[in-house]
C-alpha cells in the first residue's frame, strides 16, 4: 500500500431530517471523491448509508439485527463511476441508527484490511443524530461505544463525525439528542474521534478536509529558551494557502491524432548582451548583479557565498512580553504550530506548563526562528499558547512571523477625534452604529458561529473543480455560476440582514451619504451596490467593462484636469486654464482646446458638430482675453476661417456670425494688433468673400 | 488620452498575487535635505558613550544618512540632494553665499543616493568644520539672508521632474526657532517678509516643506515665533506640531523615518455596507517585507546588464511557439484545456469591492487566521460625502462593543473573507505610533487550515500529559524574569537586508574589509545568564525534567538515534572494512582502478566521507584527487 494511501468509509444519514441538507452531503463527497481522483488516486472509498427501507449488509446475513443499513458501495479503490453514483444517493424515510452503522462500518474494515494497514483507515459519520439509537442486547449504550472505540483503537481505525442538524423543523425530543450526542462525544474520549458540529450549508462543506495533504515539519529539534534549558519540539505549517492546482502551458503543434504527444510547453530562457542580440551569452560568463541604488554592483557567488548572511539554525527565546505589546495587525505569514516532540512525554509537560503560563499571566514570546542550516534570513517569531481541549491533544503554540523595522511604514493619519464635527458622528449616529454592530451578529451566543473560517471552503476552488468535471464532459462549456449555497461567503446573509431591517433602516436615514456630483453615472452605478438577489454572472457583464472607465474618469477628475476630455471639454479647458501651479497649464488649455475644435469641424458630418464647436470657440476666446492671449485666438480663427471656406462649413461660419464672434480687439486684450472695426469687420469680410 | 500612470498600475496589479507583496510606485519622490549649519548646531550638547561630543549638527546628519540607507532599500528610486545652510563656503548654481550643496562624483545633485554618497554623508562631520565651515548667514548689518537663499536653492534644484507623478519635498533641519532674532527694525520685517513669501512660492509649485525641528536642553523649539508662517500653519495646526520632545539620536531618527516615505494609498475601494449604503476607502499597504533588491544578469567579461530572452518551445516537435493562452490539466485520462480568461473568470466572485457580512466579538479572531500582511482601511470623502463619519461611528462602536467586522473582499487574484479590525488611535510623546483606522486581515478558508497536531494522537489514548499547578507555577516565575518590558516589533532590523547592503556598499566602494553588522535579533546571552534568571530556569526544568535530564538526552541519543542515522552508521563501517580490503595505491598506480565496479569504488568513497554522486569517470576522478594523484 501506498505511503499515504488511506481507505475511507462514509457513513452517511439518509433518514428524513438529513433530505435537506443531501444536497450539499452529496457535493462535499463527490467533491472528496474528486479530488482523490486527482491527488491521490490509489485511495479506497466505500459507502453504508443508513435510514434506508431496505437492509443490505454483511451483518445482517451473520447475525441478523442491523436494519435500514445499506452498503451503497464496498471498499475499493476510487474511480469515476463512484464519483458519478453519488449525485443520486438514495433518500431513505426511517429512523437512522448512527450505532448500528459505526458497527456495520467498523465490520467492513476488519473484514477487508484485517490486522493491515493500521492508522490508514477513517470512518466518517454524517448524520444529524436525532433518532434514538437502539437498546444493544446485552450491557448500556455507553458499553456499546466503549467497545467500539476499543475495536477502533485496536486497528487504528479514525473517526470523523459531522452532525448536522441544521434548524429543527420538527420538534424533536431533546432528550435524544443529548444523549446522542454524549455518545458521540464519548468516542472522541476513548477513542481517535473528532466530532463537529455544523448547522448550515456551507460550513457542511467545510466541515470535511476534501483534500489530505500530509503535513511535513519545517523544523525539528531544539526550542531553546535559554542554553540551559531547551525543550524538543516539532514545527509545522498550520495554515497555507491552498492555490489552484498548476496547470501546464498547452501547445497544439503536435497532431491531434498523437495519442502518445505530451503537449507540454517548455520555456526557455536566454541571456543576451544588449548591443548584440545575436550573441547568447553563456552561463560561465555571466555574474550577478545587485542593486544598490542606481548601481549595479556585480559579485560572483563564491565571493558572495563568503560574506552573506549565514544565521545558525535554532528556535531560540528573546523573551516573553504582555501580550498587549504586539498588534494583531502585525502578523506577517501564515502559521506555524510548534507542538512537542511526539512521544516525548517530558517535552510534552514542559510545553504544556510554559503555555498554560503564558495563557494566565497574558504573555507571548518573542522567538529568534531559523528553520533550516544554510537558510538566507532570521525571522522573528510570536508563541502564542494553544491550550489544547481535546483530552489526547498536547498542548502546543502557535508561531506567527512578526515583521522587522524595515518591513513597517510609519505613515501619519489624522486623529479621528481632530477632524470637524461635520465629519463625526453625532449622539444618534452613534447609538445607530453601536445597534447595528450588536444586531448584524455572525456569532450570537444560541447559534453556530457563522462563517467560521474554519468552517468555510473557498468557493473559487469549488468552482474550479465544477467546471474541471464540466469541461471533462464538454470542453466548450462555460464557467459555472457560483453554487447557490456559496453565495453566503460572498453576499450579505438575506435573513440576517432582513431580521435586522430596522436598524439598517436607521443607518440609512441617519447617514447621508452623497456622492460627489462630478462623478459620472457609471462610477456612481457602481458604487450604489446591486440588489444581492441578481445574478452574478449578469452583473459580471455587464459591470465589468464599467469599472475600468469607471475608475480612469474618476482619476481624471480626482487629479487635477490636465487635458481636455470629451465629456465636458469646456469644463476641463476651464480648469486648466485656472491651474496656478505652472504655467504651462494655460498653453496646454489653449492647445488643446484648438485640437479639439479642430477635431469636431473635421469630423463633422452635415455640421452636427458645429453647435458644440462655436460654444468651445466661445469658451476660448473667453479664455484668452482673461489670460490676455489674444494673438493665440486670433490666429486660429483666421485658420479657421479659412478652413471653412475649403471644406465647405458655411454651416459654422453663420453660426460665428450669428453669435457675433469675432476677433479679439486692442480693446479687449492690450496685446492685440487687431483694431475695433478691423474686429468687427472680420467677419463681414469672410462674408464678402463667400 | 494620458493617463495618470499611478492610477492605470494600480488596476493592473490587482492581476497579479505578487504584486500584493510590491508597493507599486509609479510616482517618483524628490527631496532636499536641507541642513542647518550654523555655529549653534555645532554646541556640543551631551557626551557620547564613546567619549566624543554630541552636537545637533551630529545628530542630523546621522539620523540622515541612517534615512538614506533605509531608503535604499525601500524606494531607491528617488532622488535626494544634501543642502547645507549657513556655511563658510558655498556650492550652488546660483552662486548664492552660505549655502553649501553636497555632493559626490559621478552624480548629479539631485539623484538617487550612491553607496558613496551615503559613506560620505555619514564621515561629513569630521571634515566639515575645515572644508564647509560654519558661519552664520544672517547678520544684521547685511542683506544676506541665508535661509532665504537655501529655499531657493533646494527649488532651483527641485525643478527637476513633472508635478504630475513627482512628489516634491524639503525637508528642513535646524534648532534655531527665531532665524531674524539677531537683527531689528525694518531690515527684520523685510527678510522674514520676503523669505515667507519665497517659502510660499515653493509651496505653490507643488513642494512641500517639513519641519524637522530640534529642541535645545534648555528651551523648546517655538514654532509660533517664525516657522508657523513660514510653513502656513494656522490656528490649531500650530498648537498641533509637536516638536521634538528630546534631542536624542533616536529621536530624531524616529521623527525622519516617520516623515521620509510620503503617504500613498495602495487602492480606493468601496465597502459596502448594506444595499444602498456604500462608502468609500482608501487602502495602504503599512506593512509589507522588504526584500533585497533583485538581482541583474550581467556579462562577467564587460559588466553591462544583459537582456534575458524567453521562449516557447513545444515539447513534441520543438517547434518554436507564441506564448502560449491556453493551460491544460490532467484529468480522467485525457487533457482539459482552459483559456487564461476563463480561469480569470473562474476566480471571479464578486465585482464588489469589500461587502460587509456581519460582526463578531474579537474572541473569534483567532491566533491562527492569518496568511498574509495586513492592510489599512482609512476613510476618504473624496468621491462618497459621508463616507468619514459612518466609518468613524463604525470603528467607535466595533471599539467600544470589542467586536470586529467580517467582509468579503472581491478581488480578483484572491477574492477571499477578511476581518476588519478597528485600531484605535496610539499615540506616544514622540508622535502618533498606530494610526487610527481599521486593519484589514486576510482570513484563512477551511481548505487553507491544517491540523498537524492531531496527527501524533498517541494510539492508546490514554489522556495525554499536562503539566501541573507548580510546574506552571515554575514556568509563570520564569516567564516573570524574562520579560522583556517595552517590546515593539520596531526594534529588530533585518540583519540579513542589513548585511546585504552593508556587504553591496563595501562592493560599490571597493573596499578591501567586509563590514561587520549586528544582528540584534540575538538572544541577549548576557542577560540570560543573570543569577536570578539562571535560577528560575534551574527550577522551572527540575519541576518539568527532574534531575539528570541532560544525561538522560544524551544517553537517548547515544543508544538509539534515529533509524536512518543508524542505518548510515552501519554503511559507514561496513564500507570501511570493505575498502580496507583493497590496496587502492597499488590500484591506481597499475590503472586498474577502472577495473572496479561501481560499488566498490563507492566502498572508498562511503570510507573516505566524500559524495558517492556521479558517473563512473567522475567517482575515479574524486578518488585520484583525494590520494594526491
Amino acid at each position: 500500500m501506498a505511503r499515504n494511501k488511506e481507505a475511507l468509509l462514509l457513513l452517511i444519514d439518509v433518514s428524513p431530517p438529513m433530505h435537506r441538507l443531501l444536497p450539499e452531503v452529496e457535493k462535499l463527497c463527490s467533491m472528496l471523491i474528486q479530488k482523490k481522483l486527482i491527488y491521490s488516486k490509489s485511495d479506497e472509498v466505500g459507502i453504508v448509508i443508513f435510514g434506508t427501507e431496505e437492509t443490505e449488509n454483511e451483518l445482517m446475513v451473520e447475525v441478523g439485527g442491523y436494519e435500514h443499513v445499506m452498503v451503497f458501495w464496498h471498499v475499493k479503490v476510487v474511480d469515476i463511476d463512484l464519483f458519478k453514483a453519488l449525485h443520486k444517493l438514495p433518500r431513505g424515510n426511517t429512523v437512522g441508527d448512527f450505532l448500528d452503522a459505526l458497527v456495520v462500518g467498523l465490520d467492513m474494515l476488519l473484514k477487508k484490511f484485517g490486522p493491515t494497514n493500521k492508522g490508514k483507515q477513517r470512518l466518517c459519520l454524517i448524520t444529524s443524530a436525532q433518532h434514538l439509537t437502539k437498546e444493544p442486547y446485552e450491557g448500556t449504550k455507553e458499553d456499546q461505544v466503549d467497545a467500539i472505540s476499543a475495536q477502533m483503537k485496536a486497528h487504528g481505525i479514525r473517526l470523523d463525525c459531522i452532525i448536522v442538524r441544521g434548524k429543527l423543523t420538527v420538534p424533536v425530543d431533546q432528550k435524544i439528542i443529548e444523549e446522542n450526542d454524549q455518545l458521540l462525544n464519548r468516542f472522541s474520549k476513548k477513542t481517535n474521534a473528532k466530532v463537529v458540529h455544523v448547522d448550515n450549508p456551507i460550513s457542511l462543506c467545510g466541515a470535511l478536509r476534501t483534500r489530505n495533504v500530509s503535513p511535513v515539519t519545517i523544523f525539528r529539534g531544539d526550542l531553546e529558551l535559554t542554553s540551559l534549558m531547551k525543550i524538543k519540539v516539532w514545527v509545522y505549517k498550520k495554515t497555507s494557502v491552498e492555490k489552484l492546482p498548476t496547470l501546464k502551458k498547452y501547445s497544439e503543434e503536435a497532431p491531434p491524432t498523437d495519442k502518445y504527444a505530451s503537449r507540454e510547453v517548455k520555456v526557455d530562457y536566454e541571456y543576451k548582451s544588449l548591443d548584440d542580440s545575436s550573441k547568447v551569452v553563456p552561463p560561465e560568463q555571466r555574474i550577478k548583479g545587485y542593486r544598490y541604488g542606481p548601481q549595479v554592483v556585480p559579485i560572483s557567488s563564491a565571493e558572495w557565498e563568503a560574506v552573506k548572511f549565514k544565521p545558525e539554525k535554532g528556535v531560540k527565546l528573546l523573551g516573553f512580553t504582555d501580550a498587549s505589546n504586539i498588534m494583531r495587525h502585525h502578523y506577517m505569514k501564515d502559521v506555524y504550530v510548534v507542538i512537542p516532540e511526539p512521544g516525548h512525554v517530558k517535552a510534552i509537560v514542559a510545553v504544556s506548563a510554559v503555555a498554560k503560563a503564558m495563557k494566565d499571566l497574558n504573555k507571548v514570546a518573542i522567538m529568534r526562528c531559523v528553520w533550516r542550516q544554510g537558510q538566507a534570513n532570521v525571522s522573528i517569531g510570536l508563541l502564542t499558547p494553544n491550550i489544547s481541549s481535546m483530552d489526547n491533544v498536547p498542548d502546543s503554540f502557535y508561531l506567527n512571523i512578526l515583521p522587522f523595522a524595515e518591513d513597517i511604514r510609519e505613515f501619519q493619519f489624522p486623529s479621528f477625534s481632530n477632524f470637524p464635527s461635520s465629519l463625526q458622528p453625532n449622539k444618534e449616529q452613534q447609538v445607530a452604529a453601536d445597534n447595528f454592530v450588536t444586531s448584524l451578529d455572525l456569532a450570537s451566543p444560541d447559534k453556530e458561529e457563522a462563517l467560521k473560517p474554519d468552517l468555510t471552503p473557498n468557493p473559487v476552488l469549488e468552482r474550479f473543480y465544477e467546471f474541471l468535471e464540466l469541461k471533462a464532459k464538454q470542453p466548450d462549456a462555460e464557467v459555472p455560476p457560483l453554487d447557490r449555497s456559496f453565495k453566503q461567503i460572498t453576499e450579505p446573509d438575506p435573513e440576517l440582514f432582513s431580521k435586522s431591517k430596522t436598524v439598517l433602516d436607521v443607518i440609512r436615514n441617519k447617514f447621508v451619504l452623497k456622492e460627489n456630483p462630478k462623478i459620472k453615472k457609471s462610477t456612481r452605478r457602481l458604487w450604489r451596490d446591486k440588489p444581492s438577489t441578481s445574478n452574478e454572472r449578469e452583473d459580471l457583464q455587464e459591470e465589468g467593462p464599467e469599472i475600468e472607465s469607471g475608475d480612469v474618469t474618476r482619476s481624471s477628475l480626482v487629479k487635477k484636469v490636465d487635458e481636455i476630455g470629451n465629456l465636458t471639454p469646456i469644463q476641463d479647458f476651464e480648469a486648466m486654464m485656472a491651474r496656478r501651479d505652472s504655467p504651462i497649464w494655460v498653453s496646454k488649455a489653449i492647445k488643446g482646446m484648438k485640437v479639439f475644435i479642430y477635431d469636431l469641424l473635421e469630423n463633422s458630418y452635415k455640421g452636427d458638430t458645429c453647435d458644440q464647436a462655436v460654444e468651445c470657440l466661445i469658451a476660448l476666446r473667453r479664455g484668452c482675453i482673461l489670460e490676455q492671449e489674444p494673438a493665440e485666438f486670433n490666429q486660429f480663427m483666421q485658420y479657421l476661417c479659412h478652413k471653412c471656406k475649403e471644406n465647405d462649413l458655411k454651416e459654422f461660419l453663420k453660426l460665428l456670425r450669428t453669435r457675433q464672434i469675432t476677433l479679439i480687439s486692442k480693446k479687449e486684450a492690450e496685446d492685440s494688433s487687431v483694431e475695433e472695426d478691423a474686429a468687427k469687420n472680420f467677419l463681414v469680410k469672410t462674408e464678402a468673400v463667400d | 488620452m494620458d493617463y495618470d500612470p499611478d492610477d492605470l498600475f494600480r488596476d493592473d496589479d490587482e492581476d497579479n498575487e505578487n504584486e500584493f507583496y510590491q508597493i507599486k510606485d509609479a510616482t517618483k519622490e524628490l527631496a532636499v535635505y536641507l541642513i542647518d549649519a550654523s555655529p549653534k548646531m555645532f554646541i556640543p550638547q551631551n557626551e557620547r558613550e564613546d567619549g566624543q561630543e554630541e552636537t545637533h549638527f551630529y545628530i542630523v546628519v546621522n539620523s540622515v544618512a541612517q534615512a538614506l540607507r533605509t531608503q535604499i532599500i525601500n524606494r531607491s528610486y528617488d532622488e535626494i540632494a544634501i543642502v547645507f545652510f549657513n556655511t563658510r563656503e558655498k556650492n550652488n548654481l546660483q552662486d548664492l553665499s552660505n549655502v553649501y550643496v553636497f555632493n559626490v562624483p559621478d552624480r548629479e545633485q539631485l539623484d538617487r543616493p550612491t553607496a558613496r554618497l551615503v559613506k560620505e554623508i555619514t564621515h561629513v562631520g569630521e571634515t566639515f568644520i575645515s572644508k564647509i565651515g560654519s558661519q552664520y548667514g544672517i547678520i544684521s548689518g547685511s542683506r544676506e539672508n541665508s535661509l532665504y537663499s537655501a529655499i531657493w536653492v533646494a527649488q532651483a534644484l527641485l525643478r527637476k521632474g513633472s508635478v504630475k507623478n513627482t512628489d516634491k519635498r524639503m525637508l528642513l533641519f535646524t534648532d534655531e526657532d527665531d532665524p531674524f532674532g539677531g537683527i531689528r527694525g525694518m531690515a527684520k520685517t523685510d527678510m522674514t517678509r520676503t523669505t515667507i513669501q519665497r517659502a510660499k512660492d515653493a509651496q505653490d509649485f507643488g513642494i512641500s516643506i517639513e519641519l524637522l525641528p530640534i529642541s535645545g536642553t534648555d528651551q523648546q523649539f517655538n514654532i509660533s515665533l517664525f516657522y508657523a508662517d513660514l510653513l502656513g500653519l494656522e490656528g490649531e495646526e500650530v498648537a498641533q506640531f509637536i516638536p521634538l520632545a528630546g534631542e536624542k539620536f533616536q529621536d530624531m531618527t524616529d521623527q525622519l523615518r516617520k516623515r521620509m516615505f510620503k503617504k500613498r494609498r495602495v487602492r480606493r475601494i468601496t465597502f459596502s455596507i448594506t444595499d444602498g449604503v456604500s462608502i468609500e476607502l482608501n487602502t495602504y499597504a503599512l506593512l509589507r517585507p522588504a526584500l533585497p533588491g533583485s538581482i541583474t544578469w550581467l556579462d562577467s567579461v564587460t559588466n553591462i546588464p544583459l537582456k534575458s530572452e524567453r521562449s516557447y518551445i513545444c515539447a513534441d516537435t520543438g517547434a518554436l511557439l507564441q506564448e502560449p493562452v491556453k493551460r491544460f490539466y490532467p484529468y480522467r485520462n485525457g487533457n482539459v484545456l482552459f483559456s487564461v480568461q476563463e480561469l480569470a473568470d473562474v476566480k471571479r466572485l464578486a465585482t464588489g469591492h469589500l461587502r460587509l457580512l456581519g460582526f463578531k466579538p474579537l474572541s473569534c479572531l483567532k491566533e491562527y487566521h492569518n496568511l498574509r500582511p495586513s492592510t489599512f482601511l482609512f476613510p476618504s470623502d473624496e468621491e462618497i460625502a459621508g463616507s468619514t463619519c459612518l466609518f468613524v461611528a463604525l470603528h467607535r462602536s466595533m471599539l467600544r462593543l470589542k467586536r470586529f467586522a467580517v467582509a468579503f473582499y472581491g478581488s480578483s487574484a484572491h477574492p477571499q473573507l477578511v476581518a476588519l479590525v478597528a485600531q484605535d488611535e496610539i499615540t506616544n510623546p514622540s508622535g502618533q505610533v498606530e494610526p487610527p483606522g481599521m486593519h484589514m486581515i486576510y482570513l484563512p478558508y477551511s481548505d487553507d487550515i491544517r491540523h498537524p497536531e492531531e496527527v501524533h494522537t498517541p494510539a492508546d489514548v490514554t489522556p495525554c500529559p499536562r503539566a501541573t499547578d507548580d510546574q506552571v507555577e515554575k514556568a509563570a516565575a520564569l516567564l516573570k524574569r524574562v520579560d522583556l518590558k517595552d517590546f515593539s516589533v520596531c526594534q529588530f532590523s533585518n540583519p540579513a537586508l542589513q548585511r546585504h547592503y552593508a556587504l553591496l556598499e563595501a562592493f560599490a566602494l571597493g573596499e578591501d574589509e567586509m563590514p561587520q553588522t549586528v544582528d540584534e535579533t540575538l538572544p541577549d546571552e548576557e542577560g540570560m545568564s543573570r543569577p536570578g534568571i539562571v535560577k528560575a530556569v534551574e527550577e522551572f526544568k527540575t519541576a518539568v525534567y527532574g534531575e539528570n535530564y541532560d544525561q538522560e538526552e544524551a544517553e537517548k541519543a547515544k543508544s538509539s538515534g534515529s533509524d536512518a542515522s543508524k542505518k548510515r552508521k552501519a554503511a559507514a563501517e561496513h564500507a570501511a572494512k570493505e575498502s580496507s580490503r583493497y590496496n587502492w595505491d597499488e590500484l591506481v598506480d597499475s590503472g586498474k582502478l577502472k577495473d572496479l565496479t561501481v560499488v566498490e569504488l563507492k566502498y572508498y568513497l562511503t570510507a573516505h566521507n566524500l559524495p558517492v554522486t556521479g558517473k563512473k569517470e567522475a567517482l575515479i576522478s574524486r578518488i585520484l584527487a583525494h590520494l594526491g594523484k
